[in-house]
């Protein structure tokens, strides 16, 4: 359906300058539709098509994400939508104070945890809002459906806010294809599937909503778009922490104009008002709490802040002196002033340490061997890992060629507008390629600029093909934006053989398109719907067996442990646990504390008795692991377990890793190396 | 050398005062407001500089919101001054409605945030 609009859509486009051509296209679109009863004119037959585009892609993009749903039941995936949905649970029952207050002592055993001040409360509190909505039209929802399928209504709105984005930058066209594109794009879906319930199903929405918002901003120059922005800002600090992206980008930007010489007044009034407005409305958020005036990582958008204000004041000045001599000579004495001030201002800062260096999380984005060497919990999480060049083309397919040739097109046009989504491309992709995780954020940004590439591509082809042999001047009067149909006009001879390459090329771009959506779905269907708690394989004569060990075992413990239960389990399964089995753990995924987690790992690592000493002290009560020898379950503890060395070896020199292996090799049958028989684990 | 940048800034500062007295009314004002600000702001870092920060929300919400709004007169100093070419379709009454809403914004997050 979506291949199918593209020829349509290339057609539509060319007609809002009123040409010969235009009672053609009635005709066209009647053969279709039939309007000749309703008589619709030419700019209301382009709303209705775009309209029924934009509608149909919506429902696309909610309906592709519910393979899970289908297949299995409506239930929460993985790891960390556990934990959301249990505070979701918490803030729907008990109210907003309790949950902006609350303090767990259910996980963590024996510390606890400040859950209201230490986590990003916008995703509760959207899918919450969704629920008292539906309730209050009562519609009688459990919390649970609405959490499974909050993430892909934000997707059908990110497709939508991608429209607009894509009209922002280059036209009607391009924010067409970009809303088609990202509503199946397989790097959005990973993390956007009915049911998993994370924090990016919700931040993509409200990065793509900020970066619209704010080049909506620099190109009106108006101060309700940068307050926009700025409330757009401050729903992206609520909802995740790669709100560090934005912070860092939106001033590299700035810095890119100002370099290049395209500093205007509406620059200034959007940059200024987004970042004060939005860095007050971040602070309100308590696990963000004074980051933005101390951290490291936010000094980048200060100091581009009062950049700006010394270009404004410069500017004023050259304004109100008639007499460039004298500008020339203040200017130096200021430049040289405020660049010394500013340098030894971050020099002291840093030096004193109260401007704090850039977290580990975030240094090992810059330097990708850091937490290898120095925080092997950052280091063994799956989704840290470096980009194969597997996982590109898996995920983005014909976009991966799209891309480059969108910013040839952006290059060519260069505003403000298009400056910015080249930039924001180009700083993505390097980041997918450090990590995997964030080829999400890459996606919103290669599908934009893949848009712009096709979108500028059929117009070109179609123009081509809609060019008159006997009117020139209609040709040359249509030539606006392609270079070719001007040209055109002179060749008469030539032709037809072009009008055949056009339709060749147009088939075989439709060819592609439809390619893109083929393996999108497969790839939907094949590798993103799983939702990894429960498992379902071939059994012997090939009929389908599902695995619900793990539901299983958390009800056992909801139902056959006392309620003051003290789990001890590795991290991964934590949130789970407190999530399901509704009993107390040691450590959970929220990893906030490495030595209380190296506490574990040791425990699993060592003799039974000495590990029997530290259970002890912990109060354990039950210990769960995860063995997949009888199934071949392959991500099961024991694969696990040279982590928990690592991670137990980096508090506790005790715990060496050589110990557990044999000559260099990691062997779990007889012939395994002896400490690694006899312990716990 | 010396001498010579002292007449340099002597001569910069006559001609800035000569063109500064030719700014309309109206935008005058707009720069009173912002000095007043700006002032207010330096003498609150003053006063912390003295007291020490402690309730540093406090402090941060009293400095920003001065800020915020001088930084808020100066982006309507810009719309509504006549020589700017780029604002030249913008009817002065929008742009300072959107100050105000802007303005109304700002004091709300900073009566939240000052504790």
């Amino acid at each position: 359906m979506v291949g199918k609009s593209e020829p349509i859509n290339g057609t539509a486009k060319s007609q809002p300058p009123p040409s010969p051509l235009s009672p053609k296209s009635p005709d066209l679109l009647s053969g279709y539709f039939s309007f000749k009863s309703l008589k619709l004119k030419t700019k209301q037959q382009e709303l209705l098509i775009r309209v029924s585009i934009l509608c149909l892609v919506y429902i696309l993009a909610f309906v592709t994400r519910l393979f899970s749903v289908l297949r299995y039941e409506s239930m929460i995936h993985e790891f960390d939508p556990y934990f959301n949905y249990r505070t979701t649970l918490f803030l729907t029952e008990k109210g907003f104070y309790e949950f902006w207050n609350w303090f767990d002592s259910e996980s963590w055993y024996p510390l606890g945890r400040i859950i209201g001040g230490t986590l990003y409360p916008g995703l509760m509190v959207t899918a919450a809002l969704l629920y008292w909505g539906l309730r209050f039209l009562r519609f009688a929802v459990h919390i649970r459906e609405v959490c499974v399928l909050t993430a892909p209504f934000f997707a059908s709105n990110t497709t939508i806010l991608a429209y607009f984005f894509g009209k922002e930058i280059w036209d009607t066209g391009a924010g067409l294809v970009a809303a088609a594109l990202i509503a199946i794009c397989p790097g959005y879906i990973s993390r956007s599937v009915a049911g998993s319930y994370d924090n990016e199903g919700v931040a993509i929405f409200a990065l793509l909503l900020t970066f619209y918002l704010f080049v909506k901003a620099v190109n009106t120059g108006s101060l309700s778009w940068g307050l926009a922005s700025a409330f757009g800002y401050f729903y992206m600090v609520s909802a995740w922490g790669g709100y560090v992206f934005i912070i860092n980008l939106v001033p590299l930007y700035v810095l890119v104009l100002l370099i290049t010489g395209r500093y205007s007044m509406r620059l200034y009034v959007a940059y200024n008002c987004m970042y004060i407005l939005g860095m007050l409305l971040a602070m309100q958020i308590r696990f963000v709490g004074f980051q933005h005036v101390q951290s490291g990582e936010h000094m980048a958008a200060m100091g581009v802040f009062f950049l700006m204000q010394v270009f404004y004041l410069l500017d004023w000045l050259k304004h109100l002196l008639s007499d460039t001599k004298l500008f020339q000579a203040f200017l130096r004495m200021t430049v040289t002033s405020a660049v010394g001030v500013g340098a030894v201002a971050l020099g002291v800062g840093t030096a004193s340490g109260y401007i704090s260096p850039w977290t580990g999380r975030f240094y090992s984005l810059l330097d990708p061997t850091y937490a290898k060497d120095h925080i092997p919990i950052i280091a063994s999480v799956s989704e840290h890992q470096p980009t194969a060049w597997s996982s590109f083309m898996f995920d983005f397919q014909i976009l991966l060629f799209l891309f480059p040739a969108g910013l040839y097109f952006c290059f060519k046009r260069l505003s403000d507008a298009t400056i910015f989504i080249v930039m924001y491309g180009l700083t993505s992709m390097y980041f997918a390629g450090v990590m995997v995780r964030l080829i999400l954020v890459a996606t919103p940004a290669v599908c934009l600029i893949s848009a712009i590439a096709v979108s500028a591509t059929i117009k070109n082809l179609t123009l081509l093909l809609r060019a008159k042999t006997k009117a020139p001047q209609s040709a040359s009067g249509k030539g606006g934006s392609s270079g070719k149909a001007a040209s055109k006009g002179s060749l008469d001879q030539s032709q037809p053989f072009q009008k055949n390459g056009a339709i060749a090329l147009l088939f075989g771009a439709f060819y592609l398109l439809s390619k893109y959506v083929t393996h999108c779905t497969w790839v939907t269907s094949e590798a993103y719907s799983s939702p990894s708690i429960v498992l379902a394989a071939r059994g012997a004569h090939g009929n389908r067996v599902i695995f619900d060990d793990y539901r299983e075992a958390y009800f056992w413990l909801r139902q056959n442990t006392p309620p003051d239960a003290k789990v001890m389990s590795w991290w991964d399964y934590g949130y789970q646990i407190t999530a399901m089995g509704n009993r107390t753990v040691i450590v959970d995924n929220n990893t906030w504390n490495n030595t209380h987690i190296a506490t574990v790992g040791r425990a699993m690592s060592s003799y039974e008795d000495e590990a029997y000493e530290i259970m002890r002290s912990l109060d354990v009560d039950y210990v769960l692991v995860v063995f997949g020898g009888v199934t071949g379950y392959s991500s099961d503890d024991i694969n696990k377990f040279l982590w928990m060395v690592r991670i137990g070896g980096g508090v506790f020199p005790v715990i060496k890793e050589p110990d557990y292996l044999v000559n260099g090799e990691y062997r779990v049958d007889k012939g395994a190396a002896p400490k690694m028989l006899n312990c716990l684990m | 050398m010396a001498r010579s940048s002292g007449d340099n800034a002597q001569a910069l500062f006559h001609s800035l005062r000569s063109a500064y007295a030719a700014t309309p009314k109206n935008l005058k004002i707009i720069d009173l407001y912002v000095a007043f600000a700006v002032f207010t702001a330096l003498i609150q870092v003053v006063y912390m500089a003295l007291v020490g920060s402690f309730p540093f929300n406090s402090f941060l919400s009293g400095v920003l919101s001065c800020i915020g709004t001088a930084v808020l007169a100066v982006c309507l100093r810009i719309q509504v001054n006549k020589e700017n070419k780029e604002f030249k379709d913008l009817p002065p009454e929008r742009a300072f409605a959107d100050f105000v809403l802007c303005n109304l914004v700002l004091h709300l997050v900073i009566m939240n945030f000052l504790g």
